[in-house]
Parts: C-alpha cells; sequence; structure tokens
C-alpha cells in the first residue's frame, strides 16, 4: 500500500497554497476534499443557468502577494481586477461615496463635515501604521513566548522591535488599539454617524461581535491590510469568481506534480503510537501518509476527524471552547439585469463599488442585538457587491450576480436548528432591505441562493459557518491561535499539521497560514526552505 | 494675398467631444501636436478594463501615410528590413526602417489594404526620408494623419463587441489580418493589431465619421464593460507585451546627436524583421556586417524579484554593483502578471535569455530613499501572451 509523504485535508484555498508548497519542495502530495468541486470558501459555483456565484467569499484583499507571484498564480489563470469605492444608503434618501480618488473622498465627507473630512487623513495614517506593524508578522511564525529556543527568541526579538521602533506614543496606541472596539476607536475621529457607521462595517465582518465589543478595531485593521497591486487597503474581483484563486493554486499544485482528489471527504485522521498513520475517508479507504496537515479549522479538525483519546484532555477542552461563533450568512442571486438605485447619480462611479444599506451606529448595534436574541438582526449590516459590472464572465451580458453579505446571522436560531422556512424569511429581510433603495431589484431576481451558517457549514466545512474559521479577538490572535502552545502549526499527534484560517494570521482569502504551515513542515522535514519573504515596504 | 495662420494651440483628437463628456481627471498630455489624454476617470482601472472587458485608446494622433502607386511594394519592401512580398492584400505587417548604418529610424504597422495600396502607421513622422526613398519610383505618398481617425479597441470582450456591429468576415479574421466594411456610407477599416498583447482590433474611419463611429462602439459595447482609457494604461499594457516604444526604449537614428544611442533592429530583439534574403533593403550592408561581428547591444526583457518597479534603474552583472551593463528604459509591477517587469538595454554578451543580472533599484517612502540590488532574470517571451490573443473566432471574454 502506497505511503505519501503528506495528505492535506480539505483543497481550499489555505490547503492548496499548503499542497502546492509541499509538492515544490519534492514532497509526494496528495490534497483530499469532501466535496466534488474544490474550493472551500473561495469556490465559484454555477447554481443557475449560465450565471457563476462566488457564493462564499466574494472579493479579494488579503492574498498574500508574495504567494501570489511566487507560486505563479497569473499563468494559472488568476486575475485580481480592484473595484472602486462603495456607498452606504441612507434612510433620508441621501448617501455617502466612498471613492478611491483622495480628493473626491474628501469632498464627500466634506459634505458632512469638513472636520471628518480632514479628520480621514490622520485616521488613515494611524490605522496604515497599525496595518504596516501586523503586515511584518503575516508570513511569519508566531514566536512562543514561553519558549527559549534559539529560532523563538530571535522571533520575539523581532516582534519587541517593531514593536519599540514605533515609539511611545504609538506603542500604547497600538495596545489600545488591539483591544479597543471599532466604536470607541472612529469616535476619536469622526463626528458624523453616517461616516462612523460606514467605516464600522468592516470591524464587525464575520465577527460574532457588536461594533461597542472590545476587540472589534483589530478587526477593522484585518480588512484593511490587504492590498491589489501595493494598492493598500483596496479590494479587488477574482476573474470568473473566488473560485479562481483555488483553481490556481490546484493549477500550481499540480503543476508541481501533486494528486487532487474530489469527493474524499475525511471519516478520521488515523493515529497510531502517538504518530498519525494517513486518513480514513467516509468511503472506508484508507490512505496511509508519514504527515497529514489539516486545513480544516481546529473544531472540525480535532473535534469530527480524530479519535478524542489520540487527543490529551486539556488540548481537547481548549478545543472544544475555541470561539468559532457563527455570525454571518448569505445571499446569492442572479439578476435579469443592473438594478437602479435612484439616490445615486446616473453613471456614478459608486454603481461599481459595495453598497450598504445601514447608516447609523445605532442600528449597527442593533442588529447585532437580534443575534444576541438568537435571530437573525430583522435590519442587517450588508454588504453587497455586484462584481459583474466589470466581470464578463461570471453572467451573459446584460444579466447580473449579487453577492449579499449578510450580518448578523446565528448558526441556530434560539439554540435549534435553522429550518429551510427560516432560511428563506431571513433571505427575505435582506431583499427587502435593498428594495428600499432600489425599486426595480425585486423584479430582476431570476434566482436566489441563501445560506445561513448551517449550509455554510456543510456545504464549505466552516464550523457554525464562520469565515475566519474562528474569531478575530486578541485571546486567539498572534501565539495564541487557534491554541495556546498550538501557534507554530503543529498539532498535538506526531506528523500532524494545521494550515487552516483557525492558525495564525487567521481568516480571509489569504493563504498565508498554508505557506506558514509549509515553512514549518519543511523544517521539521529538514528541506530547505521555499516559501516566499514579505515583499517588504520601507 | 490673406494667409491663413497655422494652428496656435494643441490640435484636438476627432473624437474629442465625445472624450471630453467622459473625462473626469482633467490629465491630458501632448502627442504629436495633439492633446491625449493620460487618463478618463482611473488609470489604474482603465488599464484593467484592457486586462479583463474592453478598453478604447484613441490613436487618431499617430502618423499615416497612404501609399499606392505600381511601384508601392518595391518602395516599401526596400525602405524596411522585412520581406514585405509576403504581405498579401488584407494583411498587416509590423516592420522596422533603418538608416545607411543598419540603425533603427522607426517601427510601424503596415496595413496592405488592396493590392498595391498601403498604410504605413508610426510614431514619428518621415515624409522626407520616404521622398529620399522613393526616388525614382512610381509611388504616391500621402500623409492621411488628419484624414484618418482610429481607435485601437482592446481586451477580452473586444470581439463580443465589435460582433454587435455586424462587420462581416469579423469572425474570421485573424491576428495580423484585415478587413474593409460599410458604416454609415463610408468605409470602415478594422484590422486585428494593437499595442496592448492582448485580444484587440483597430478600426479606422474618415475624420468626419469619428464621433458617429465612437457613439456606436460605445453602445456596442455598453453590457460589455467598454471604457475609455489614456496612455497611463496603454502603457502599462504595452510593456507587459514586451513591446518597444520610440524615446523610451530607443531613439529614432536620425534624431540622436551622440553617437552610440541608436540601437539596430538587432539590438532592439528585432531580428525577426530582418530578412538577409532580401537582396537590397536600406541598411542591409550594415546589418549583414553587425550580424557576423556581433551586436553591441541586447534588448532585454526582465524578471525583477521583489515589487520595487526599476524605473531608470542600472543593469549589473553581479551583485556587487560595481560595473554597469546596461540600463532599464522602461519598467513597471505588472497587475496582471504580478511580476516586477522591465525592458533594458545591456551589452553583448550579457543579457542572454535565462541569464541573471542585478537590478538597482532606487525608491522613496516618506521622503526617505531606499535602494535595492534586486536579482532579475532575463525572459524571452512576452510577459503577458494570452491565448485568447490568437483564437480565431475569439471567445466571447
Amino acid at each position: 500500500m502506497k505511503t505519501y509523504d503528506a495528505i492535506v485535508v480539505g483543497a481550499g484555498h489555505n490547503g492548496l497554497t499548503n499542497a502546492a508548497y509541499l509538492a515544490k519542495s519534492g514532497l509526494d502530495v496528495l490534497c483530499v476534499e469532501k466535496n466534488e468541486y474544490i474550493g472551500g470558501a473561495s469556490v465559484s459555483r454555477n447554481l443557475y443557468k449560465d450565471w457563476i456565484y462566488s457564493n462564499c467569499s466574494y472579493v479579494c484583499s488579503l492574498l498574500r502577494p508574495e504567494i501570489y507571484r511566487d507560486l505563479d498564480l497569473a499563468r494559472h489563470g488568476l486575475q485580481v481586477t480592484p473595484y472602486g469605492g462603495g456607498t452606504v444608503f441612507m434612510e433620508n434618501g441621501d448617501y455617502l461615496g466612498n471613492y478611491p480618488d483622495h480628493e473626491v473622498h474628501y469632498r464627500e465627507y466634506a459634505r458632512f463635515s469638513k472636520a471628518d473630512a480632514d479628520a480621514y487623513e490622520r485616521y488613515s495614517a494611524d490605522t496604515m501604521r497599525q496595518c504596516r506593524f501586523i503586515r511584518d508578522f503575516l508570513l511569519r511564525t508566531p514566536p512562543d513566548p514561553t519558549s527559549f529556543k534559539p529560532k523563538d527568541l530571535k522571533e520575539l526579538a523581532h516582534l519587541g522591535a517593531r514593536f519599540f521602533e514605533m515609539g511611545e506614543q504609538r506603542m500604547y496606541d497600538t495596545i489600545r488599539f488591539w483591544t479597543m472596539s471599532v466604536a470607541e476607536y472612529l469616535d476619536e475621529y469622526f463626528e458624523t454617524d453616517v461616516i462612523k457607521a460606514a467605516l464600522s462595517g468592516s470591524g464587525i465582518i464575520g465577527t460574532a461581535l457588536g461594533i461597542h465589543s472590545p476587540g472589534t478595531a483589530y478587526v477593522l485593521l484585518h480588512h484593511y491590510m490587504g492590498e491589489v497591486d501595493g494598492n493598500m487597503g483596496a479590494w479587488g474581483y477574482a476573474r470568473g469568481g473566488m473560485g479562481a484563486v483555488a483553481n490556481s493554486l490546484a493549477g500550481a499544485f499540480q503543476s508541481y506534480g501533486g494528486e487532487l482528489r474530489t469527493d474524499a471527504g475525511v471519516e478520521q485522521i488515523t493515529v497510531k503510537g502517538g504518530k498519525v498513520t494517513g486518513v480514513a475517508l467516509s468511503s472506508g479507504e484508507e490512505i496511509r501518509a508519514r504527515i497529514v496537515v489539516s486545513a480544516m479549522d481546529v473544531k472540525r479538525t480535532f473535534l469530527k476527524c480524530m479519535d478524542k483519546n489520540d487527543l490529551d484532555e486539556d488540548f481537547y477542552h481548549r478545543v472544544k471552547h475555541f470561539k468559532i461563533r457563527g455570525s454571518s450568512g448569505k445571499l446569492n442571486i442572479a439578476l435579469d439585469g443592473m438594478p437602479t438605485f435612484p439616490a445615486l447619480p446616473k453613471d456614478s462611479p459608486l454603481l461599481d463599488g459595495d453598497m450598504h444599506f445601514i447608516d447609523s451606529m445605532e442600528r449597527m448595534e442593533r442588529a447585532y442585538d437580534d443575534w444576541k436574541a438568537g435571530t437573525w438582526s430583522k435590519d442587517p449590516y450588508v454588504d453587497m457587491v455586484i462584481p459583474t459590472v466589470c466581470d464578463p464572465t461570471m453572467a451573459p451580458p446584460g444579466k447580473h450576480f449579487m453577492s449579499c453579505f449578510v450580518q448578523y446571522c446565528p448558526a441556530q436560531i434560539e439554540g435549534r436548528d435553522w429550518t429551510d422556512e427560516e432560511r428563506d424569511q431571513f433571505g427575505q429581510t435582506v431583499i427587502d432591505q435593498i428594495s428600499e433603495y432600489s425599486p426595480d431589484f425585486k423584479d430582476l431576481i431570476l434566482h436566489v441562493e441563501g445560506r445561513t451558517p448551517k449550509e455554510i457549514d456543510n456545504e464549505a466545512g466552516l464550523t457554525e459557518g464562520n469565515i475566519f474559521h474562528g474569531e478575530l479577538t486578541m485571546d486567539q490572535l498572534l501565539f495564541n491561535r487557534p491554541i495556546p502552545g498550538y501557534a507554530q502549526y503543529r498539532g498535538p499527534v506526531g506528523g500532524l499539521y494545521m494550515c487552516g484560517s483557525s492558525t495564525h494570521p487567521g481568516g480571509g482569502v489569504m493563504a498565508a497560514p498554508g505557506c506558514n504551515a509549509a515553512r514549518e513542515i519543511l523544517a521539521d522535514l529538514k528541506r530547505p526552505d521555499i516559501t516566499p519573504v514579505n515583499f517588504g515596504d520601507d | 494675398m490673406s494667409v491663413q495662420e497655422v494652428e496656435q494651440g494643441r490640435l484636438r483628437s476627432p473624437f474629442y467631444p465625445r472624450q471630453s463628456e467622459l473625462d473626469r481627471l482633467n490629465l491630458w498630455h501632448e502627442w504629436k501636436g495633439f492633446s491625449s489624454a493620460d487618463g478618463f476617470f482611473d488609470t489604474g482601472l482603465e488599464y484593467f478594463s484592457v486586462r479583463n472587458s474592453t478598453g478604447v485608446f484613441d490613436i487618431s494622433p499617430m502618423t499615416k501615410y497612404r501609399i499606392t502607386g505600381p511601384d508601392s511594394l518595391d518602395f516599401i519592401d526596400r525602405l524596411v528590413t522585412r520581406d514585405m512580398q509576403k504581405i498579401r492584400p488584407g494583411r498587416v505587417a509590423y516592420a522596422a526602417w533603418c538608416d545607411d548604418q543598419g540603425q533603427v529610424i522607426d517601427d510601424g504597422t503596415i496595413f496592405h489594404l488592396r493590392e498595391g495600396e498601403y498604410r504605413l502607421c508610426s510614431q514619428e513622422r518621415h515624409m522626407s526620408w520616404f521622398r529620399a526613398a522613393a526616388i525614382g519610383m512610381d509611388v504616391d505618398i500621402a500623409d492621411e494623419t488628419l484624414d484618418i481617425a482610429a481607435l485601437a479597441v482592446q481586451g477580452p470582450t473586444s470581439y463580443s463587441i465589435l460582433r454587435q456591429l455586424d462587420i462581416p468576415g469579423l469572425d474570421e479574421l485573424k491576428p495580423f489580418g484585415l478587413l474593409h466594411a460599410d458604416f454609415e456610407g463610408s468605409e470602415l477599416m478594422v484590422s486585428r493589431t494593437g499595442f496592448t498583447g492582448d485580444l484587440g482590433y483597430e478600426i479606422w474611419i474618415e475624420t468626419k465619421q469619428a464621433v458617429p463611429l465612437w457613439d456606436a462602439l460605445f453602445e456596442a459595447g455598453r453590457l460589455y464593460g467598454i471604457r475609455a482609457i489614456g496612455t497611463a494604461a496603454l502603457d502599462l499594457a504595452r510593456i507587459e507585451a514586451g513591446f518597444i516604444q520610440a524615446y523610451s526604449d530607443f531613439l529614432p537614428a536620425n534624431a540622436t546627436v551622440r553617437p552610440g544611442r541608436s540601437r539596430s533592429p538587432l539590438e532592439l530583439g528585432l531580428d525577426w524583421l530582418v530578412d538577409f534574403k532580401k537582396p537590397v533593403f536600406n541598411g542591409r550592408r550594415a546589418l549583414a556586417k553587425e550580424k557576423r561581428r556581433g551586436s553591441t547591444w541586447r534588448l532585454v526583457k526582465l524578471d525583477i524579484e521583489g515589487n520595487k518597479p526599476a524605473h531608470h534603474s542600472y543593469i549589473y552583472p553581479a551583485p556587487s554593483g560595481q560595473k554597469e551593463v546596461g540600463f532599464i528604459t522602461s519598467a513597471a509591477w505588472s497587475p496582471v502578471c504580478k511580476q516586477n517587469i522591465a525592458l533594458g538595454s545591456v551589452r553583448t554578451p550579457h543579457g542572454k535569455p535565462g541569464d541573471r543580472l542585478w537590478v538597482e533599484i532606487y525608491y522613496q517612502r516618506e521622503m526617505h530613499w531606499s535602494r535595492v540590488m534586486a536579482e532579475a532574470t532575463v525572459v524571452e517571451q512576452p510577459f503577458w501572451n494570452p491565448a485568447r490573443r490568437r483564437a480565431t473566432p475569439p471567445g466571447p471574454y
């Protein structure tokens, strides 16, 4: 019976990135995927006629440019096209635009408050300073602060050096930043409610916290630290949908000789004598390997795909209490034409950007209140995009695909499972909200795919439908991610590794966890490090 | 006698009435006497329209000559280094022409419109050179720059857009092919050519029909992501395609003052355009000698590590950076290839495909300057060369 050098479980972007690097290094690698299609949450699905849906993740910014280049993903078909701007529609018929052009953006904010327009520049610089600090650690393995190994001491020294070079004031700012709420952070700069509401969205996306909850300022950073071609904070569409990310990674992986198997769900990661021996598939087939890398989230990996008796008690307990709460859902819609938004001027460039329909901090917080009460927000925060305004490949000419990210949406309704009827009501809530700003929207709908955390959990395999594989709070970041003592991608069993978004630096279509885990695996195998280093910006 | 004063300001393209409506940036530069837009709404997004949907670039200011007469083929064949006998009517040839020393005066595209009837399109003006070259031949050379308006329609949906205009023969039109069609009673010439390295066309019409053509084109492209683009977007696309440009990557030989500043076609990677089987063409003797003895310079396409564009950098054979062997002439971060790319001129024997070179990059961050020595690999193929560029009939996107 064949024994692979490594089996990677899960063909999402992190699993494929990890598999690609292991294969590139010359290892004999098999990547197994439970679905009949690859991609995990970076997936393009053809669910209605000629429409292609980015039915999980829908925009791209965090994908590490170093990996994009190093694995030659452009040659394997990935093309990320930036999109400009965004809009918050207001209940009074006005709107707030977010323009990529600096001066236009200033004028738009000044329409509401000259002070806020000025403050935006200070806010941008302060936020970018935090981004710069954190970006340096994305392609590095977190140090273990309790270890005296030279590698950890060196990495801790690096962390310390980057921190101290910011200077006294900025060091205080940074510590505050990592623990404060996005509402408090924005209050320090802005006076206009709608401006704060517009900016606060990035602080809660994917997180079961409200804008007033401590720790949400960091989540904002997580959405700002990406880039498109060096434009920090910019977001783009993957041509052909987000599946293009996974497909190009699969292309790279296979070009290095890697083997990809779909329809091959892992029932159990098999262990003998404290060492992994391979995986047992749901079909009953067993495949042997010296190394098993799980790209699944930690809960799925350890609670569902391993024998409890192969794990230490305390470790198991911590995994069980890892925070991975469902907070968002999605609506994917095929449209017969471009909806009109009468509030916007004709031919406004804002029509090409993202759209939002909550215009106050109070409405943002009330949306969270519903989640706490165990139901979906009746006035939800929706991050809506229509990628087909610039992507000709996802729908027939003149037709459109609309992606609505919806928050808040709990994993369960008042402690019990979602019914299909409730899922449809959840979808209707979103459709009704958008219709208030687009009178012809409802008539243009051809097909709707509603996804609550239940569907996302079942299909993409994200526990509770949590898009980040675990929340991005301080207790679950850097050397605490996913679990203290296990932040360096090694599992609690010999030959077992983790490379999903539950590990540092966390969720989003970033591919950094997969790459970082490959670096550690190659180090354990005493093979040369072939993973890319940070481009750097200094 | 009353004298008509020559136009004192910048000329406006025949498409200006429509361009000015789309213009949000108010960013124009001069191109051969015309106002030409750097960009219209967002130079970055304009660039992406070329790679993702369709970008429309106004090439009306290009110098255009109509060459006719019984000796037109002989004239052109003697002028350029390429064998023009092979270019049948309905075909287009990219070509370069040289002075007697085999140094490139300019490059351009030559459209064989009909038997014995050509359009030569170039960056620079050459009437004086062409007249001299035509002595003793029965050939008529007319400058039609102001008579013909033209648009480059480039990008993956360009075929889908032009299809809406019901152009007979468009499906079968191959790269470097051209066809004639009727547009509201005027002759529309469509060629499958361009300066972006992507699927694309150039469309040509008499000046008075420029605005109606623009309107028809943009209406046809409404659902296909059509955008007007400026020079910033085009320049990035042409570097990705590995295309050289006069005054960036070479200088017209007859415009150089200092010795050694001109280049031969062999030194510009255009050896495939030099056909020594032709008994006579201008510069042949000098080029044959250069071929025997070896060239001084070599044009290189460089894939450079890191993400800092190598603008104006020196090129070195070793990271110590002691003795420079050349310099970068065009550089960019390529958004579509996700590569740090450049064109450069290096002294032979350096710069063979696969060679490793070092590029000294200076870049500024918040007032301070930094310097890196980045390793660069000489590549042979264009950085961007998608299959859709060659597909006939092309796909919908």
